[in-house]
C-alpha cells in the first residue's frame, strides 16, 4: 500500500471528485460561466483541503455540458492553490491521448504539488471524443489496453523501449520530467460489472470502481473478482488499494438531502446521458444497503461504514457537485464532511 | 401526451397501411395528443455502434430522440423469417437498456398467414419487457387477407385497432397518474 501512498492504519481515505460538468441549476434554469465553474472547482479543492479531506480529483469529458476537457491544466492550478491534499484525474481518458504526453503532464503536476499527484486512467463512458480526437471507436478496447500498458511502463522505467499498434515506437526514450519520488500512483477506472474489474486485477493495478447506485452487495462481486484475478496472476491483493466513487449529498435529514439533490442528478443525467435517475430507484438509494451516499450525516456515516465492511476498500471519493449544484450548498457539504462525517469514518476505520 | 407510431419495416405496405389507420384514429379521437408517425422506410437509420443515443446525428438521431421523448409507442411490425425485421431490432439496439421505463408500448403485427401468430409473445414482448416497457398485453394480428389495395377491409381488424388505441391511451393516462402520485409520496 505504501507504494500507492496509502497508510491503512490512518483509516479509510475520503476524497471528492468532479467530472467538471457544466450544467444549468435546475431550480433557476441558469448556468454559470465556464470561467466561474473552473474557479469554483479550484476553490472547492482548497476548501476540501481545509476541511481535512484527503483527496480531490477532476475528470475529462469532451462533450456538451462539461468544462474540464483540459483536466490536467485545472489540476495544475489546484496543485498550485493547495498544499497537502492528494490530487488526481478522475478519469484521464488514456485511449484517446498519447501516454508520453499524459505522463509528462502528471509528472509535472506531481512536481508542482511536491509529490501529491495520482493518475486514474479510464476508457470513457461516452464515446463522442473518439470522433473529435480522430480515433476509431471500433478500437475502443485495444486503444485503452495498449496505451494503458505503455503508461504503466513509462511510470516504471526511466528508459523505455516499446512498440505497438497506435503510436510510433519508443527507442531508448527517456520520458521526463520524472515525478518527485520517481513515480506516481496509477489506477485503473472501472465501471460496475466484474469484467473490467477482472482486467485491473490481472494487471495488478489499483482499482477505482464507480458505485453510483444499487445494492452494495452487487459491487462486492466486482471487488471480490478483482482480488481473485490479482491473486491468480501472482499479485498480493492486500497490497492493492481499491477506491469507490459515487454520488454524495448531505443535509439535515435524509429527505431534505434527497429533495435538494434529486433535481440536479436527474436533470444532469438527462442532459448528458439522455436518461434521468428514476425516482423510485433514487428513493431506494436512501437505504443503508444502497451505495448512494445521499442522506443525513448520520445515515451517510452508516452507509459508508457498511460499504467499508463489505468492500474493505482504502478510499471513497464523493461526487456532490453534479448537475449545477450551487456553490454555497457545496460549501455546506464540505463543512458537514469535515465536522461530522470525516471524524466518524476515520475513528471507525483506523487500524490502531 | 406524446405518442409515436413506429412502422418497423422497409419492405411492403401492410404495416404502413395499418399504421396510417392507427394514427388517424388517435388524431380523430384524441386531438390533444401529439402523435408522430415514424415509418422506418422513410429514414436512413444506421446500425447501432454502441454510442449513447444522443450522439447519433441525422435520421438516426431524429428517430432515437423522438422515441425517447414519447410517453407511449405503438409499434407496427411485419413477420420476417419467423421474427421481427432487422430494421426494428436495430431501433432497440440503438436505445439504452432501460429505454422504455415509464413508457407504454402497444403493438400490432402484419403477416402473410397465421403461421407465426405467437411471434410477438415469444420474441417482441421479451425485448420490450427487458427494456422496461409497460405493455398493452393485447395486440392486433392482421393477415394478408384483411388488406385490399392498401386498405384494411376487415371491420373486425378496424375495431381491434380502435381498441388498441384506446387501451394504449387509457393505460398511459392511468399509469402516468398513479406513478406521479407515488413519486409525490417520496417527498423529494
Amino acid at each position: 500500500m505504501e507504494k500507492y501512498r496509502i497508510d491503512p492504519s490512518q483509516g479509510m481515505e475520503f476524497g471528492l471528485y468532479t467530472l467538471g460538468d457544466h450544467i444549468p441549476d435546475p431550480h433557476t434554469g441558469e448556468r454559470i460561466s465556464a470561467e466561474q465553474r473552473i474557479h469554483e472547482i479550484i476553490e472547492l479543492a482548497q476548501l476540501a483541503e481545509q476541511a481535512g479531506i484527503d483527496f480531490f480529483s477532476v475528470g475529462e469529458s469532451h462533450q456538451e455540458y462539461f468544462t474540464t476537457q483540459a483536466h490536467s491544466v485545472v489540476l495544475a492550478a489546484i496543485a498550485q492553490a493547495t498544499e497537502k491534499i492528494k490530487i488526481a484525474s478522475s478519469s484521464t481518458i488514456i485511449s484517446t491521448s498519447d501516454p508520453v504526453r499524459v505522463f509528462e503532464d502528471f509528472a509535472t503536476i506531481d512536481l508542482i504539488s511536491k509529490g501529491r499527484a495520482e493518475l486514474i486512467a479510464g476508457r470513457a463512458s461516452r464515446i463522442g471524443l473518439f470522433d473529435l480526437l480522430g480515433y476509431n471507436v471500433r478500437d475502443y478496447e485495444e486503444l485503452f489496453e495498449e496505451k494503458f500498458e505503455l503508461l504503466l511502463k513509462i511510470a516504471k522505467e526511466e528508459v523505455v523501449n516499446w512498440s505497438g499498434q497506435f503510436r510510433a515506437p519508443l527507442k531508448n526514450a527517456e520520458v521526463i520530467p520524472r515525478p518527485k519520488n520517481g513515480t506516481i500512483p496509477i489506477w485503473r477506472a472501472v465501471g460496475g460489472p466484474p469484467a473490467s474489474a477482472i482486467k485491473a486485477g490481472y494487471a495488478g493495478v489499483p482499482m477505482f470502481i464507480a458505485t453510483l447506485g444499487g445494492p452494495a452487495t452487487s459491487f462486492k462481486y466486482s471487488i471480490d473478482a478483482y482480488r481473485e484475478a490479482a491473486k491468480q496472476n501472482g499479485f498480493d491483493p492486500s497490497e492493492l488499494p481499491i477506491s469507490t466513487a459515487g454520488f454524495f449529498y448531505a443535509a439535515e435529514t435524509t429527505q431534505q438531502a434527497q429533495k435538494e439533490i434529486y433535481p440536479h442528478v436527474n436533470q444532469g443525467l438527462q442532459l448528458i446521458n439522455g436518461r434521468g435517475y428514476p425516482k423510485q430507484q433514487f428513493a431506494q438509494g436512501a437505504d443503508t444497503r444502497d451505495v448512494m451516499n445521499v442522506g443525513s450525516t448520520q445515515q451517510i456515516i452508516e452507509k459508508i461504514l457498511y460499504q467499508h465492511e463489505q468492500f474493505g476498500h482504502q478510499r471513497y471519493i464523493a461526487q456532490m457537485d453534479f448537475g449545477g449544484v450551487p456553490f454555497d450548498k457545496l460549501k455546506k457539504n464540505i463543512e458537514l464532511i469535515g465536522t461530522e462525517i470525516l471524524p466518524a469514518i476515520k475513528k471507525y476505520t483506523a487500524k490502531n | 401526451m406524446k405518442i409515436v407510431g413506429l412502422s418497423g419495416s422497409k419492405v411492403g405496405s401492410k404495416t404502413r397501411t395499418a399504421m396510417d389507420y392507427t394514427v388517424k384514429i388517435i388524431k380523430d379521437k384524441y386531438p390533444d395528443i401529439e402523435v408522430t408517425l415514424i415509418d422506418l422506410a422513410e429514414y436512413d437509420v444506421q446500425f447501432s455502434d454502441g454510442r449513447n443515443y444522443l450522439e447519433y446525428e441525422g435520421d438516426t438521431g431524429y428517430v432515437t430522440k423522438t422515441i425517447m421523448e414519447a410517453d407511449a409507442i405503438i409499434i407496427g411490425t411485419p413477420v420476417f423469417q419467423a421474427s421481427i425485421p432487422a430494421t426494428l431490432k436495430n431501433i432497440f439496439d440503438l436505445l439504452p437498456e432501460k429505454a422504455f421505463l415509464d413508457k407504454i408500448v402497444g403493438m400490432f403485427v402484419t403477416a402473410g398467414s397465421p403461421k407465426h401468430y405467437l411471434m410477438v409473445d415469444q420474441q417482441l414482448k421479451p425485448i420490450l419487457s427487458y427494456m422496461k416497457a409497460q405493455l398493452v398485453q393485447t395486440y392486433v394480428f392482421i393477415e394478408e387477407k384483411d388488406f385490399h389495395r392498401k386498405e384494411i377491409v376487415n371491420d373486425d381488424v378496424l375495431f381491434r385497432i380502435d381498441r388498441l388505441v384506446e387501451d394504449t391511451v387509457v393505460l398511459t393516462k392511468t399509469f402516468t397518474e398513479i406513478r406521479k402520485a407515488k413519486e409525490a409520496d417520496y417527498g423529494f
